[in-house]
């Protein structure tokens, strides 16, 4: 086989590989759910094209020229999506190093590695970008059907901010490998793609918080104040907004910008991709030196492995990122609460559904992770100790890190309000409760490692777990201001509940 | 034999997946016996002793661990024994030190005793350089030995190791071999499978051999070779033999 044979060859075989782990992912791995899973995305896809006419449908008769302010929206709107994408491919590019699969098969095989991994960059690129192509096709469709076949040229904006970012996060996470090596890149690097993820949104809400007492983000983009700082209507800044705009022009310096980016860091760091994926998977975790030879702790059986599973949970680094993320998402209603001492303002209540929304989602993926996600489950399983009193202590982790994590923000909030924080800290306990209820009915056994493929075992689970959390937040919210609505809110979502119980594999 | 004297008793225990895996099987071991069960893949060994360890629901039959019945009194049962499979059943993110702190506590052994008893094991394993390490990045054999000192630090009466041996390079294979050895010797009875007939035929005081869900023979190397006529053959031959017998049956 010729060079380039060789080369088209392995990209077919990444590209095969990456349509069979999104294919896994969507059908939990079984193949008779493949039709029904085609049904459900486009079905999905259809439906999703409401919610964003809802969001951007008021956009789609903008034309070029446009002012500062709408191009200031645009920009941030795609610079938001480019930070998402960054953070996902971050998330996959740490993924493609610690897993060892066909490394060495690789690494032994004849064929020259700088041009294999330059493949496999490329493939990282594309799936990264094919995923945002299909995330953004409902609501470039809604701009295409109102504004006009102009706006086709927002697909190429998606291309080239998918392409730059995942060029951006190779050439971050290999950064990142050489910097603090690869037993402690796994972690910051999940933390990293957590906070660029949220960062940008959060940081828009506090800057609007701050100016304006208020959580819309577009109330600091639509301001003189930002205006005023803005480069001038020909800075590059705006060529995406241009190019989304179908500036023929700026569409191709982007998409050319993207391109290159992409081709220097193949050209940079290819060569170097074997060895950095190499060492993370030999390395993976190992040297963690130092670490205390205490006594034994005694106490009884439950005890032993509360104490196992809070320490699984504090070193387990999906973890971290997640409730840095949670953490990340409550700082600006937090921020409102402080506001709110001064002023008395009523945006105060938005309070209760983000802390009783996060409590849950949490709950949810603690729940997982503790119950479902036991890698020593024949260890447990042949220990002198009943099921039943196994999934207790199990249960009572999950309360218990929840309680340590809201319990703080709940005794901020009784100082504003007493009543508030009375609602908000039943919310809390009843979210986290029916996550966790969702999770014991649905427990499977699994490894920790796979807790990103956890929703894909059932998604019924993740659908009910998800719709209980919003319920709840709703309910909370409405217990505050339309009582009457709450106790409708609260009945549909125990509802919810019992009818995800009556179709649960446990009743 | 009263199953008071002996280790395990089983009696018609059976099991069917989508075929029958284990077939109305009996099986006596005796206290302080070190027992080998051999067998072709798929002869139900696994199953068996998974059955024994509280892992697996028999559809019929009993099971009895020192005289107690471990289908009706499952924690007493598993208080007496230690299960080790083939993969090594062990935390990533936790330390030797802290995996075995978890067994003890599960076990409810006293924490002063465990520590010791802790720090003996994984010492004796070959493991001392690694104790404040997290199990993350252990190669298989590391992991297999943490896994084997996580089952002996509560000082089971009776080990069930499923090939226990998988995986360990020579130097690691002998030492869990005189680790064994010692159990037996200080009392403990051992119950291993193992694909590795030369272990089974030096360190076995009997040996099962299994096929088809049922045990085809058994006794110690020379009951086999009497019950076999075959007075100076291998275990090896007399395996094959036995398993090609049960298999034209």
């Amino acid at each position: 086989m010729s060079s380039d044979a060789a080369l088209t060859w392995f990209a077919r075989h990444e590209l095969r590989l990456a349509w069979r782990e999104w294919l896994a992912m969507m059908t939990g791995g079984r193949r008779r759910r493949k039709r029904a899973v085609a049904i459900g995305l486009i079905v999905f896809a259809a439906f999703m094209h409401i919610p964003a006419w809802a969001v951007i449908g008021r956009f789609a008769d903008l034309r070029l020229p446009l002012d500062k302010s709408s191009l200031i929206v645009i920009t941030a709107s795609i610079f938001l999506a480019w930070a998402l994408m960054l953070s996902q491919a971050i998330e996959s590019v740490t993924r493609v190093f610690y897993a060892r699969a066909d490394l060495d098969l690789i690494m032994s095989s004849p064929v020259k590695l700088s041009n294999v991994f330059s493949i496999r960059i490329a493939a990282i690129a594309l799936s990264i970008t094919a995923m945002a192509l299909l995330l953004s096709t409902p609501f470039v469709d809604v701009l295409v059907i109102v504004g006009g076949v102009r706006w086709l040229s927002a697909f190429g904006v998606v291309i080239a901010i998918g392409l730059s970012a995942a060029a951006v996060a190779i050439a971050a996470t290999i950064v990142l490998f050489r910097l603090i090596g690869p037993a402690r890149t796994r972690l910051v690097a999940q933390i990293l793609a957590a906070i660029i993820g949220a960062g940008f949104v959060i940081a828009l809400q506090v800057a609007a918080i701050l100016s304006y007492g208020t959580l819309s983000r577009f109330a600091v983009l639509t301001s003189d104040a930002a205006a005023a700082i803005a480069p001038g209507i020909d800075s590059i800044v705006w060529w995406p907004a241009r190019a989304a705009l179908g500036d023929g022009e700026a569409l191709l310096l982007l998409l050319s910008f993207g391109l290159i980016l992409l081709g220097v860091v193949m050209a940079m760091f290819a060569a170097s991709f074997a060895d950095t994926a190499g060492s993370a998977s030999v390395h993976a975790g190992s040297g963690r030196q130092g670490i205390r030879a205490k006594a034994f702790r005694g106490g009884s059986r439950q005890q032993a492995l509360r104490r196992k599973e809070f320490i699984l949970l504090r070193r387990d680094p999906w973890l971290i990122s997640q409730t840095l993320m949670q953490l990340l998402y409550l700082v600006p209603p937090a921020l409102l609460l402080w506001r709110s001492f001064a002023d008395s303002s009523t945006a105060i209540v938005l309070i209760t559904p983000v802390i009783v929304m996060a409590a849950g989602q949490l709950a949810g993926g603690l729940a997982w992770l503790t119950i479902s996600g036991e890698d020593a489950a024949d260890l447990v399983a042949t220990a002198p100790l009943r099921p039943a009193r196994v999934i207790r202590a199990k249960i009572e982790v999950v309360l218990i890190a929840i309680g340590v994590l809201f319990a703080p923000l709940v005794l901020a909030l009784a100082f504003a309000s007493p009543s508030q924080a009375a609602v908000t800290a039943s919310g809390v306990i009843i979210g986290a409760v029916s996550a966790t209820s969702i999770q014991l009915w649905f427990r499977v056994q699994a490894k920790r490692s796979q807790f990103r493929r956890r929703q894909t075992s059932s998604r019924l689970a993740t659908f009910a777990e998800a719709f209980s959390s919003i319920g709840w937040a709703a309910t909370a919210a409405l217990a505050l201001v339309i009582p009457t609505a709450a106790i409708v809110s609260g009945v549909m979502t125990a509802g919810l509940l019992a009818a995800t119980w009556k179709l649960s594999p446990r009743r | 034999m009263k199953s008071e004297q002996s280790a395990l008793q089983v009696r018609g225990l059976t099991k069917r997946f989508d075929r029958l895996a284990v077939d109305a099987l009996d099986l006596t071991v005796r206290r302080g016996e070190f027992y080998a069960l051999v067998g072709p893949n798929g002869a139900g060994k696994t199953t068996t002793l998974r059955m024994v360890a509280g892992l697996l629901r028999p559809d019929a039959g009993s099971v009895a661990i020192f005289g107690i019945d471990a289908l009706g009194e499952p924690v007493a049962a598993k208080q007496m024994m230690a299960w080790v499979s083939d993969e090594p059943m062990i935390y990533d993110k936790l330390t030797p030190l802290e995996y075995l702190e978890f067994v003890a506590g599960l076990w409810g052994v006293d924490p002063q005793v465990a520590h010791q008893s802790a720090r003996d094991l994984l010492v004796s394993l070959g493991l001392e350089p690694h104790l404040g390490e997290r199990c993350e990045g252990f190669s298989k054999g590391m992991r297999q030995k943490v896994a084997l000192a996580g089952a002996l630090v509560h000082d089971p009466s009776l080990i069930i190791l499923d090939e226990p041996l998988t995986g360990l390079d020579a130097v690691s294979a002998r030492h869990v071999k005189g680790l064994l050895s010692d159990r037996v010797r200080a009392g403990s009875t051992v119950i291993m499978t193992t694909h590795i007939l030369e272990v089974a035929e030096r360190m076995a005081d009997r040996i099962g051999v299994i096929a088809a869900g049922r045990l085809v023979a058994e006794g110690t190397l020379a009951e086999l070779r009497q019950q076999n006529g075959r007075s100076d053959t291998s275990l090896e031959d007399l395996f094959i033999a036995l398993v090609d017998v049960e298999a034209a049956a």
